[in-house]
């Protein structure tokens, strides 16, 4: 009946194209390849120091990238991400110089970024508006109330659990934080979500073909909700970790967060069009970045390189994409 | 009011009726869809639907998939009357439908598109608690469901997107016929398919009948109709013109009693 020729693997395993066996192939040797350009241009890139250095300044945007690449399964696009995260660290900064008990702060600052998130949520699933234009208006809506709220300045948060992230411990002579493990250990949370129940079966089929999930029963309003609201919870807990980075609540901060963690994603081998991808890619595409900009900053190049070969990245990797899709 | 022109079953038979549905009435505002049909699908029958445009075919296969609910009549699954407010009512009680656009996502493997919507978990606390997926025994179950259907496939584990469109739409066939218990429904399931492709499908379609399941299949494809169906329902404004035999009717009968060209009395 069949004439077709025995399962290729994915037709042109291209450089960014996802191989089944093997996730985000491509992504790591572009990883592997700028990592031995540093080394071997510098020796000090190797150096465990150096190395707990860009785990460290990765945690905030591979943070972010998590939620980011929930949402683009979806074929949405959150531009809110630094904006939510931001409303965490001013909220709980907030509360806690105004004496409330911390962890209490920081939860009702995670659930309020939650919140945000499930409002742009509803927005997109049940007013079928376009998630660009949601999380646009999200994000500008944000970052004129934080600032309003903190009266322009950005300020101090001094306290023990809040900057708990930030703590160090030693594995031989690597330095880690705290929340180097978070993040890690969100990754690994999310992923077993995506990969291995049905709740992250549903949002690749919804990703991938929205009809076809609605005809097999699947509630794909109520689904896409809960991306939303689920990725506003993870911009909230990256609050938490940014905090612990920088003990300071800052209106203005993280405004190229959503472009580097919208790079990390797509750089991860995660498809603009939804339901492709995975987070094995995101985690990786974060660390380019994270590599990318401390190598180059080690070899002292002007920063505004770091942006444009982030930016010659995101166009090549979503070229690769492009041009896979058109084979199908 | 409607007749059974020379069905090929004569009445007495021990035919046994799957679905009836007696006296349907849907209208929209003014439009009336459904005039008082009647419709019944034998066990073991592949049943074709045909009629014009706006004839009422397409809103009478979606009351017996629960996507409209009548006006008024009654609808008997096995002689029990049943009342669905919604498609998954009626895939509750083992009817699945089968689409004209491909109703697969081409990124997931052939078992993830399978089992849609209904995975398996893990046995266990794996599945209980930490809603584990069982991915090899639903591996298992969709290899040995297309090797019962006869439908060949690259491989198992190919993503649909990495498949032909005969063999795609022979995916969300299969997913029908897995998970049906009475009947399955088919909207046009070969339109967007070319000739070869088309041949695949029919034969799955009949691979279904042959395992006891009965099939309903709505086709503007008259040649499709005539190689498959055992028996062939007409729809004419919103009523069943007719129910004709392959065997005793031309193509040229049927689409006479489609148009209102040759009228069919009751008898």
């Amino acid at each position: 009946m069949s004439s077709a020729t025995p399962s290729a693997p994915e037709a042109g395993a291209g450089l960014f194209s996802r191989t089944k066996t093997i996730p985000a192939v491509g992504p790591i040797l572009v990883l592997l390849a700028f990592c031995l350009v540093f080394a071997v241009t510098n020796p000090r890139f190797l150096a465990p120091h150096n190395l707990s250095i860009i785990l460290q300044q990765t945690i905030v945007v591979g943070t972010l990238a998590i939620g980011q690449t929930l949402v683009i399964l979806t074929a949405g696009i959150d531009l809110a991400v630094g904006a939510i995260c931001v409303l965490g660290t001013i909220v709980a900064g907030k509360m806690v110089n105004l004496g409330y008990d911390p962890m209490l702060s920081m939860l009702f600052a995670a659930i309020l970024c939650t919140l945000s998130g499930l409002i742009a949520g509803a927005l997109v699933s049940r007013l079928d508006l376009p998630p660009f234009i949601v999380t646009l208006g999200t994000l500008g809506i944000l970052t004129a109330a934080l600032r309003l709220i903190s009266k322009g300045g950005a300020f101090p948060v001094q306290d023990d659990f809040l900057g708990l992230t930030g703590n160090t411990f030693r594995i031989g002579s690597f330095v880690l934080t705290y929340g180097v493990l978070a993040m890690l250990l969100l990754y690994a949370i999310v992923w077993y979500l995506l990969n291995e129940t049905r709740w992250g079966r549903h949002l690749y089929a919804i990703g991938n073909n929205p009809e076809a999930a609605r005809l097999v029963g699947i509630p794909v309003r109520l689904h896409l909700l809960q991306v939303y609201a689920l990725a506003g919870l993870i911009y909230g807990i990256t609050a938490w970790l940014a905090l612990g980075r920088i003990p300071n609540a800052d209106p203005n901060a993280l405004q190229t967060a959503n472009l580097d963690s919208i790079t990390a994603v797509v750089i991860g081998g995660t498809s603009l069009f939804g339901g492709r991808g995975g987070l094995v890619g995101t985690l990786i595409g974060a660390l380019i970045v994270g590599v990318l900009r401390n190598g180059l900053t080690l070899a002292g190049i002007d920063p505004l390189w770091q942006d444009l070969v982030t930016g010659i990245l995101v166009i090549v990797a979503v070229a690769f994409d492009q041009l896979s899709r058109r084979r199908r | 009011m409607s007749a059974l022109a020379s069905a090929p079953n004569q009445p007495g038979d021990s035919v046994r009726n799957v679905l009836e549905a007696r006296n349907l009435v849907k209208s929209y505002g003014h439009v009336v869809a459904l005039d008082g049909v009647d419709f019944d699908l034998r066990a073991g029958e592949i049943l074709a639907v045909v009629g014009d445009n706006g004839a009422g075919k397409s809103t009478l296969i979606k009351t017996l998939t629960g996507a409209v609910v009548p006006d008024s009549g009654e609808i008997l699954l096995d002689g029990q009357p049943v009342h669905f407010k919604g498609p998954l009512d009626a895939r509750h009680r083992g009817i699945e439908a089968v689409y004209q656009d491909l109703a697969v996502a081409p990124a997931l493997d052939i078992p993830s598109n399978l089992f849609l919507g209904r995975e398996l978990l893990s046995p266990g606390i794996l599945g209980s608690v930490f809603r584990r997926l069982d991915k090899r025994r639903m591996r298992e179950m969709a290899a040995e469901a297309m090797a019962d259907l006869k439908f060949r496939l690259p491989s198992i584990t190919s993503r649909v997107e990495n498949l032909s469109g005969g063999q795609r739409q022979g995916v969300a066939v299969a997913r029908a016929a897995v998970f049906a218990r009475k009947l399955v429904i088919m909207d046009e399931p070969t339109a967007a398919l070319g000739v070869r492709e088309t041949g695949q499908v029919l034969e799955l379609i009949r691979a279904i009948r042959d395992r006891g399941l009965p099939v309903v299949l709505i086709s503007h494809n008259m040649p499709n109709v005539f190689e498959l169906a055992d028996r062939i329902c007409i729809m004419r404004l919103g009523k069943r013109a007719a129910v004709v035999s392959p065997k005793s009717h031309t193509m040229a009968d049927v689409v006479a009693i489609m148009t209102g060209a040759v009228k069919v009395e009751a008898g």
